[in-house]
Parts: C-alpha cells; structure tokens; sequence
C-alpha cells in the first residue's frame, strides 16, 4: 500500500488529470447547463464541446512545443507564425485563388519560418530563446507588412471549412487536431524519432556520442513546431473570416509553453507527453470558460491562470515533493 | 588577427558602440534637424521607462535567468499609482515610495520561487505577468488619469541644456538608474554573484557563493526597476492604464541583447544596455522623421539588429571556447 500510491502520485498524468476532473466537477455542479450537450441541425453544441473546440488552437501548438521543449529547446515565434500564415491565406483567399493554394502557400510559409528557427538553433547553435524571439519580433511586422497595416477580410466558404465545418456533428477542426496529434504519436513512438528527441533533451553530449544527430532532429521538431502553427493560424484566421496581424495568436505561445509544462514536460527537456499537452491545452481552455460562465470578469482569469501556472510548477518540483511527502510524513526520509 | 588590448567579451560592446554611432551618424546626415540637442534629449525621454526596465533585466540577464513580468508591473503600477493619488488623494510622493517597495516584494516572492524550489525563471515571471496584467485589469478597465500638481512639477523640472533644451526628469533618472546598476553590477559583492551564476551556476554553488540569496535579489532588483519604470512611464504619460507596457519585456530583453549582454548569461555591461535602448530609440525616431515608413517596420528593423548581434555573440563564444580548448 505505502509503495504504490506514491506511484499513482508520480505518474506525469496524475495531477494534471486530477485538476481537469477536479474543474470539470466544479462546472457539472455549479454552473448551470455546463454538461448539457444539444444537438442543432445535426450539430453537437454545449459547454464541453466548446471548449473542446475553442483549445484546439493551443492543442496544435502545444503538440509542435511539446517536441521543441523534449529536445531542451522552446519556440517563442508561434504567435508571430500563426499571423503570417494567417495573413497570407487572408490576402489569397480575397483574392479568389483557388482552395489548395490558399492553404499549401500559408503552410509552406509557416513551414519556412520553423526551418529558419531550426536552421539558427541547430547549425548555427544560437540558444532557443533568443533564436526564435527573432522572428517572434519580427515574425508580426512582416505579417503587418503584408496586410498593409489593415485587416483583411475575405468570404470563401470552402476555405472557411477548416473552422466551420462539421463531419459527423463534430467540428472539423477536432478531426485535424485529432490526426495531427495520431501522426506525431505514431512517429514518435513508433519509430526511434521519439527516443531520439528524449535523448538529445536528457544529455545533448552523451547522445552525439552514440551518433544521434542532433542538427537534423532538432530542425525537424522546429519545422514541425512551425507547421502545427501555420495550421492553427489557417484555424484561428477563418475563424473571424479575416487576418488580424497585430492580434491573432498574441500570447497563443505562452498559452502552448504553459499547455506542455502543465502536461509534465519538463523545461528543461527530455520526457516527453504528448497527452499530457492535450491535458494541460484542456485545463487552460476549461478554466478561461469557467471563470467566464461564473461571471467573472476576463481580467479574473489572468489571475487565476497564474495561480495555477505557479501551484502546478510547484507540484512537479521535487524540492516542494519532498517538502510535502517530509510534512505529511512527520519525517523528511525517502525510500 | 588578435588585436591586443580587446577581450573576446568586450566585442559585443564595442559592436554595440559602433552601431549607435553609425545609425545615429546616418540619421543625422539624412534627416535635417535630427542632429540636434533637442532630439538627443528626447532619445532618454521618450525611452526612459524603457531604459529603467531594462537595468533591471539586465541582472536577469546576467545571471542566466529572464523576467517576462516587467511589462504587466509597468502597467499595474501605473493604475495603482493614478488611482490612489487622483480618486483617493494619497500622498504622491508615499505612494510612489510604496508602489517601489511593492514591487520589489512581487519580485522577491518570484525570486523566492525561483531560488528554493528550481522552477524555471521563464514560467514562474510568466506566472507574474498573468498576475500582475489581471490584476491592473481587475483595478481599473478604464484609463485613469494622474491629477498631482506636485507630480506634474517633477515631471516638467529638467536641468537646461541649452537656452530652449532641458534634461528632463524621467531622462535624469534613467540615467542615475544605469549608473547604480553599473556601480551594484561591477563594484559590489552581489554584483560578482550575479556573474558567477551566469557564467556556470554549478561553480558558484561549489565555491560556496550565496547563490539563493542573490537570485532572490536578483529578481527583487528587476522587480524595483520595474515598478520605478512604471512610476517614470505614468508621469511621462500621465495615466494609469491597464493595456499599457504590453510586450515591453521583449522590447526590454531586445535592449538587453542588443546593448552586448550574453542571453547564456555571464557577460555584459549595463552601460550597453543603455545604448541597447537608445538605437531602438534612433530606430523608432528615424521612422517617425521619414513618415512614410510604418510601424512595423521598426519591429523588423529590430528583429534584424537582434539577428545580426545574435549571430556576433555566438560567433563569439565559439571563438572563444576555440581559444579555451586549443593548445
């Protein structure tokens, strides 16, 4: 008995599902009409699957920042990507090109702007942070550069199916969030990529010394990252039906550190849990509803999204574990 | 190739130094009326928050760590500030001493995280900016302007420069912010502990340095700044606004690299971080003289000059880990 719950505790999954079951309660009992699912025109509606829904921006980036962060790395440019790629397929679809080119071109775009981060963090060694707050300053000027400083609005229902479209009374934005993550599982785990990621995050040397190459993953976890944005950022624009370059996406990177981090990532890299990102995406999207459906006012939500951040972080640190486990036992000792 | 009297560390400065001077040079020469004292002084003012803020990231900076809640301790500030003196008459002066102190309690809890349970710097100000952004949203929605005629005296005194051109206030304190964080940076104990950690934590703890103590002064240290910058921008634009100061930590850290301070951590000088705010400011000054270039194009100009010093500091260390491991 003593030897198996700390295993439970330990688990990467265990608090970060236990706060989200913990949330979801809360609603179920106390917010009015949060469980009921109704089904409109064929369509599911309600609370859950608006939530569902509204994280899978932060789901796509989180599962880009979850492999970024295994190689000990971090990518502060999504936010900058998601308005270019946002911006070009904005400015393509008013124009009237046809479907696959406004979503091939936006994509190529974002998938460039991840190469380049990949090209500074792996060939030119630059650290992560400041490699990518290159573009992440520069990233939104371009898109701006692009809009000519307006929003640019645009009607084209077919592009607008990314966002709008339902197959089966699920939106269609869950099917590409759903298969995005399903592909990365399968190469991750499937292969040695995974391990590979993990192991350059766990001890960069020792992994060249057993002939990982670390220059070719870690751009590949960069141009990934890149897609994944360049995906959300097609999402969020057809959204509002227009490109917004000074605001779509703002914070959205801090949204996808934070998604990883609840999720059990360590920053510092190696383990990785692409569930837990879906996880931690949820809770992050559960309590902005929340707060929201109690009548709080947005502002609220910052605050309680630090305590959380904070609490969280906590709960993963081994000094503050062992502080716990040393008070609830009487006695610091550990096995 | 060597040449002899400059350090592989000293370069970026020297970069930095260069590049002031040519963009200012070129400005100068472009522009009619930019070469003048007038446009000088208003470099320090327009950039005086900019600046403070920057002093105190510098020390994150340099100790390896960074500080993401500056931005939201500007804008906090700033409402707590015009909502206590304007709506509830408080004192001007006790509250501004008040609002330092608070800021430099926000950042020592921060610091306390940091330093006694190992969380990452970048998430635990993270967690600080959420908190200090909602809870200026929570004070005020609204802009609230500052009503002190005391204040608006500080604000207006400078020391005259020319017959028409005075050194403002905020001007003069940034530049006695600079000069105290280049005197605790280079002439106090904490100072060399600060280096130290940046330069490898691991050998600050075995040689015994207190390196708790002064990541939690660290950040205590960046969170006053912070707030005497949001105290410095409220007088400048005399409100309180919750939205302000949005993104000013990338603009700070920008400053931070650009003034030739190693994001590794360990090197650097806070008298180039000040020059590190004054090119932005050249940039963004230049942009406004020209009037037909936008916005924008000073965050990309920026981003480039981030590029270019970025690919000099890793050019850099590289040479110099060559130089270590050569024979």
């Amino acid at each position: 008995m003593r030897q198996k719950l700390p295993d439970v505790l330990r688990s990467p999954y265990f608090w970060s599902l236990l706060f989200l079951a913990a949330l979801l309660i809360f609603n179920i009992l106390f917010t009015e009409r949060f469980g009921v699912i109704e089904v409109r025109d064929g369509h599911f509606y309600g609370n859950i699957m608006d939530i569902l829904r509204r994280s899978v921006p932060t789901v796509l980036l989180g599962t880009g920042m979850t492999l970024v962060i295994a190689t000990g790395g971090i990518d502060l440019s999504v936010g900058a990507v998601i308005a270019v790629s946002g911006a070009i397929g904005a400015l393509l679809a008013r124009d009237g090109y046809p479907l696959p080119v406004i979503i091939a071109l936006p994509l190529a775009a974002a998938l460039i702007s991840g190469v380049w981060n990949g090209f500074l963090v792996a060939k030119i060694g630059i650290q992560p942070f400041v490699a990518t707050l290159i573009l992440m300053v520069s990233g939104r000027g371009i898109a701006q550069l692009l809009c000519g400083g307006q929003i640019i609005k645009f009607s084209d229902p077919s592009f607008e199916y990314i966002s709008a479209g339902f197959i089966l009374g699920f939106p269609f934005s869950m099917y590409l969030a759903a298969a995005v993550l399903a592909a990365v599982q399968t190469v991750t785990r499937k292969t040695a990529l995974g391990l590979f990621i993990e192991s350059i995050g766990v001890n960069p040397a020792a992994s060249r010394c057993v002939g990982i190459n670390a220059t070719s993953i870690k751009l590949i976890v960069y141009a990934f990252s890149g897609l994944c944005a360049g995906i959300a950022g097609l999402l969020l624009t057809t959204e509002i039906r227009g490109a917004d370059a000074n605001n779509v996406g703002l914070n959205l990177e801090m949204d996808a550190i934070l998604a990883t981090v609840i999720g059990g990532t360590a920053m510092t890299g190696g383990k990785f849990y692409l569930a837990g990102s879906v996880i931690g995406a949820l809770i992050i999207q559960t309590l902005t509803t929340t707060i929201l459906a109690r009548g709080v006012t947005r502002p609220a939500t910052l605050v309680v999204k630090a305590i959380v951040v904070i609490s969280i972080s906590l709960i993963q640190s081994s000094v503050f574990r062992s502080q716990l486990s040393g008070l609830l036992a009487g006695r610091g000792g550990r096995a | 190739m060597r040449a002899p009297n400059i350090k592989a560390r000293h370069v970026p400065i020297i970069a930095t130094v260069v590049v002031f001077g040519l963009l200012y040079a070129a400005a100068s020469m472009h522009f009619r009326n930019f070469f003048s004292l007038r446009v000088f002084a208003n470099l320090f003012t327009d950039n005086a928050f900019m600046g403070i803020v920057a002093v105190g990231m510098t020390f994150a900076v340099l100790s390896g760590g960074i500080d993401l809640s500056v931005g939201s301790v500007v804008a906090c500030t700033g409402i707590i500030m015009s909502k206590l003196i304007t709506q509830h008459g408080f004192d001007p002066f006790l509250t501004a001493a008040m609002l330092l102190a608070a800021g430099t309690l926000f950042g020592t809890i921060m610091g306390c995280f940091i330093a006694f349970y190992d969380l990452p710097p970048f998430i635990v100000t993270l967690a600080g900016m959420f908190f200090a952004r909602g809870s200026s949203q929570i004070i005020s929605l609204e802009s609230i302007p500052l009503k002190s005629d005391v204040l608006t005296a500080v604000a207006k005194f400078g020391i005259p420069m020319s017959a028409r051109v005075r050194f403002p206030f905020a001007a003069i304190v940034l530049v006695a912010s600079v000069l105290a964080g280049t005197w605790i940076a280079q002439f106090t104990k904490f100072g060399r502990n600060v280096y130290a950690i940046g330069d490898s934590e691991q050998s600050a703890v075995m040689m015994g340095l207190p390196v708790r103590r002064t990541k939690i002064g660290i950040y205590a240290l960046s969170g006053f700044f912070a707030s005497l910058g949001g105290v410095i921008y409220t007088l400048y634009t005399s409100a309180g606004y919750s939205l302000s100061g949005m993104g000013l930590e990338l603009d700070a850290i920008a400053s931070v690299v650009i003034g030739g301070t190693l994001l590794s951590g360990g090197v650097g000088y806070l008298p180039g971080t000040l020059l590190g705010v004054l090119i932005q400011g050249v940039i963004k000054t230049a942009i406004i003289f020209d009037g037909t270039l936008n916005s924008w194009w000073t965050k990309i100009i920026i981003g480039s000059l981030l590029f270019i010093f970025i690919l000099l500091q890793t050019w850099i260390a590289k040479s110099a880990r060559f130089r270590r491991s050569g024979p």
